[in-house]
């Protein structure tokens, strides 16, 4: 089987936007394959990571829009859906559809349309996403995190103090991401001292409701080397789920599908947690960042805390995590994250990261849909 | 105002031949085969997990909505549910015992993105058990 190359990325600028679905998608693909140097009509899968234009905009069929958009015809499109993990379950797709010989070139394009809504909107078309045993109790994903922090901090004796910490790590490192929605460094006693909104959670602690778009180009690395000499090789990816209804788990620390899904990359790279030079992890909650660094394996289980207060994942520690400025500052269009969250690694392995730049030859991006109820994790390698 | 468990919906969970039990049941259970029985939640205590008092909350929610994620023991067995505090300010913690006390209407089944018809709107809180 040869190996997968990323040969070009983009992402739009986050925020609240003007643009619609169709011409945020547009926006970022066209941007993608002005990055590679390749036409359109050498496309041969197209792929859409959305979770809900049509419950957001009233806009379906996606796919075939964008595929006009970008003269792409007659390229096969489709749509992936794993909502907030769409962006990582359409990177799995590109990688497939190129490692299985269908495509010799797979464009992948995540966006969504949201900040048109109201937050409550908004937060009920995510949490639509719950079981029915779930949803008639008014549970939404922030009111998960708040649950699983407020376990957190007592089962592993974590100050509340070290959640504000990820958030002002994060905000920090999005002040030099041109594309972030929030530039702007927070302090720990803002972040503290901000409204509640699940208890022992706060505003800060949350990812805003964004608009965005963002797009990566598959290719064998044969073809890859037809277009540059420096590109990234998908070396693992794994996909997993873990339970629909949440508190079915057995530890609700622990992210079943982040454990299983990193082992399968873990296993296809020949690499393990200690060879990963930079990651992006899903921190849709201050909370996440802390589970995922454990269940990736790089911390002990209860220890994510005690990383980032000792500076570990800052940009400059040993193991930089969400240089890009993560989901909390960066935004979090639902289908773009996981697609952004690779563009920032594929940026920092081909140094081209600007004032986030960190030395880095290994990065993984870890991608939660739900509340950890689906994850992709990939490894991406710089070729240089 | 009565909530004598006999007069309401039960809460139901299945219970699968390996001994297991989930809230809510499923067609398939952990041990890979169909549920053997149901069992009525509704008839026992359960302990606090874990809870949270949600502020943000969806169209048709209450709000602040308080919420616990709480672990019955069903004979030596457990299994865990999550619910409504009765209590839209937080009376319970981690370790608190709690029983379940029906609501006939847990949120607003008009306002919200999920079709009426598709599911139940009743179901039980969780209170301090006295």
């Amino acid at each position: 089987m040869e190996r997968v190359a990323i040969i070009g990325a983009s992402m739009t600028q986050f925020g609240q936007r003007d643009a619609w679905i169709r011409e945020l998608l547009a926006e970022a693909g066209q941007a993608c394959l002005d990055d590679a140097g390749v036409a359109p009509d050498a496309i041969d899968h197209l792929y859409v990571s959305n979770m809900a234009s049509g419950e957001f905009e009233g806009q379906t069929g996606v796919p075939n829009a964008l595929a006009h958009d970008l003269a792409a015809m007659p390229a096969y499109t489709a749509r992936i859906d794993q909502t907030s993990s769409s962006g990582g379950a359409g990177t799995y797709a590109a990688w497939q559809s190129v490692a299985s010989g269908a495509s010799e070139m797979t464009l992948l394009v995540g966006g969504e349309k949201m900040t048109h809504r109201t937050t409550a909107e908004s937060t009920d078309v995510i949490a639509s996403l719950t079981h029915p045993v779930e949803y008639k109790h008014g549970v939404t994903l922030p009111s998960f995190a708040g649950l699983t922090a407020r376990l957190y901090l007592h089962e592993y004796d974590a100050p509340r103090e070290s959640l504000g910490k990820v958030a002002v790590k994060n905000h920090k490192n999005g002040v030099d991401n041109p594309h972030a929605q929030f530039r702007k460094e927070v302090d720990l006693d803002t972040v503290l001292d901000s409204p509640v909104v699940a208890d022992p959670l706060r505003l800060y602690d949350f990812c805003p409701i964004t608009d965005g778009s963002a797009a990566l180009l598959f290719c064998p690395e044969s073809v890859a080397r037809e277009y540059t000499d420096e590109y990234a090789v998908v070396s693992g990816i794994g996909g997993a789920t873990d339970t629909h209804v949440v508190h079915e788990r057995a530890d609700p620390t622990t992210m079943g599908g982040v454990v299983n899904s990193s082992e399968i990359a873990y296993e296809m790279a020949d690499l393990g947690p200690e060879d990963i030079d930079v990651a992006e992890l899903h921190d849709m909650f201050t909370i996440l960042e802390f589970l995922q660094s454990e269940d990736l394996g790089f911390f002990e289980k209860g220890e994510g805390w005690k990383a980032v207060e000792d500076g570990v994942t800052d940009r400059d520690g040993e193991l930089p995590i969400n240089t890009s400025g993560g989901l909390k500052s960066k935004g979090h269009p639902l289908g773009a994250s996981g697609v952004a969250q690779v563009y920032e690694i594929y940026k920092q392995l081909t140094r081209d990261a600007g004032d986030r730049q960190v030395d880095a030859d290994v990065g993984l991006a870890c991608n939660v849909g739900g509340f950890g109820n689906c994850v992709t994790t990939t490894i991406l390698e710089a070729e240089r | 105002m009565s909530d004598t468990p006999t007069e309401n919906p039960p809460m139901k969970a299945a219970r699968y031949a390996d001994g297991s039990i989930t809230y809510p049941p499923h067609p398939i259970g952990p041990d890979g085969k169909e549920p053997v029985e149901t069992v009525d939640l509704s008839e026992y205590t359960a302990t606090v997990v874990t809870w949270t008092t949600s502020t943000a909350t969806p169209p048709g929610v209450r709000e602040p909505n308080s919420l616990a994620i709480v672990e019955f023991d069903v004979d030596g067995e457990p299994v865990r549910a999550i619910g409504q505090l009765e209590s839209q300010d937080t009376d319970v913690d981690i370790g608190d015992d709690v029983e379940p006390v029906y609501a006939a209407e847990l949120r607003d089944p008009d306002a919200g993105i999920r079709e009426k018809e598709s599911q139940a709107w009743d179901g039980y809180r969780f209170r301090p058990v006295e």
